[in-house]
């Protein structure tokens, strides 16, 4: 059973006025609502949301990677990051989402410009770890971000391992180290 | 007591060098804790009063690989940090025992993923395998008795056809199960 959702978070009205031509589109969930922001104006939008002091989103709570592959509604995009982002002036909480699509093979590291976000390290500083998390495991870029290496995983490691074709045990990787023994010097 | 005490107080008494020596480092083996996760309580508990390690010559809980005669491995190893156990087991002086604790360590446990060590016997040596989820104390105590008992033989015990002895360790219930209390039905005369 699909409910409508209902848009009566008070930021929409004021980055729907300021960006009239964006793309933005916006949905609910429980009283959480999320706007979804085509990739190229996702660091723009953030800017506005923290700077504007109607908005004044001084928070950011967290990054995430979302991988849809296999998910049983249809969505826009492979591949989907968020922003959650809270406001302690105004008390209101909102999350951002761009959906992006691979251009290459997505079983390995290579790089894949359509897999590239803007970096929001400069809006909030605390985006600098969950965003290497989310290239860590999703493989998903971010531009200008300051330090972006893997934060979890080696710098070695062939995979993204959060990705949905990823094997959940792995390619081996568990498996190839030198063994010692009781000879071992 | 033991021998000495059937002997008059001037006398002495042969032994083998080397089962002095075995005497001793049994008696004083002193552990490594490579404790990653909830197996690592059990081991705390273990060391603590109610179970007390002490009795067994193991309390002293060193945390410099140079200094330890006994690895125990207590949790998960994922592979990022199995190089780290590797280089503290190359660290430790000969000679050395470990003790693999718990399910995760032995085989990897529930965690079947692309980082977790399935078994940390599959790249390291592992002398004596302790099964639980976590173990309980008792069960940490008689993989350390198995150990000191290694250590008494110079290696497990074996047969003349070199099949492996069983080690006969036990810890037995410290107290007598009594009668449990019955249901109490109401209305019953």
């Amino acid at each position: 059973m699909t409910r409508k959702p209902v848009l009566e978070h008070p930021t929409l009205a004021v980055i729907k006025k300021a960006f009239p031509d964006a793309g933005l589109k916006a949905t609910e969930f429980r009283e959480m609502t999320t706007v979804v922001i085509p990739r190229e104006k996702i660091h723009e939008v953030a800017r506005y949301l923290h700077d504007s002091p109607d908005c004044d989103y001084d928070f950011l709570a967290d990054v995430v990677g979302i991988d849809y592959m296999g998910y049983p509604v249809e969505q826009p995009g492979r591949f989907a990051v968020s922003y959650v982002l809270a406001s302690g002036k105004h008390g209101l909480r909102i999350t951002l989402k761009t959906y992006v699509d691979p251009s290459v093979d997505t079983s390995g590291i290579d790089f894949d410009p359509e897999l590239e976000v803007d970096s929001i390290t400069d809006i909030w500083p605390g985006a600098e770890w969950p965003e290497r998390e989310v290239y860590d495991m999703f493989g998903i870029r971010f531009k200008n971000h300051p330090d972006l290496r893997r934060i979890l995983l080696w710098r070695d490691f062939p995979a993204h391992p959060l990705r949905k074709d990823y094997p959940l045990r792995g390619r081996g990787e568990r498996e190839h180290y030198q063994t010692l023994n009781r000879e071992s010097r | 007591m033991g021998i000495e005490a059937a002997l008059p107080h001037d006398s002495i008494m042969t032994t083998q060098f080397n089962r002095v020596v075995n005497w001793a480092r049994r008696s004083s083996v002193w552990p490594l804790p490579f404790a990653t996760a909830c197996c690592g309580i059990e081991l705390m508990a273990t060391a603590c009063s109610r179970f007390d390690l002490a009795r067994f010559g193991a309390e002293v809980m060193r945390f410099s690989p140079r200094q330890a005669d006994l690895l125990i491995v207590a949790g998960r190893i994922g592979i990022k940090s199995l190089p780290v156990l590797q280089r503290i087991y190359m660290q430790m002086a000969e000679p050395k025992w470990v003790i693999s604790m718990g399910a995760c360590a032995s085989t990897g446990g529930v965690f079947d993923t692309y980082a977790v060590v399935q078994g940390v016997d599959q790249f390291i040596p592992v002398d004596v395998y302790v099964p639980g989820c976590p173990p309980r104390p008792e069960m940490l105590i008689e993989g350390i008795m198995a150990i000191q008992r290694i250590i008494d033989n110079d290696n497990i015990p074996k047969d003349q056809d070199g099949k492996r002895l069983p080690l006969n360790i036990a810890v037995q219930p410290n107290f007598e199960p009594s009668a449990q209390p019955v249901d109490v039905s109401i209305g019953a005369t």
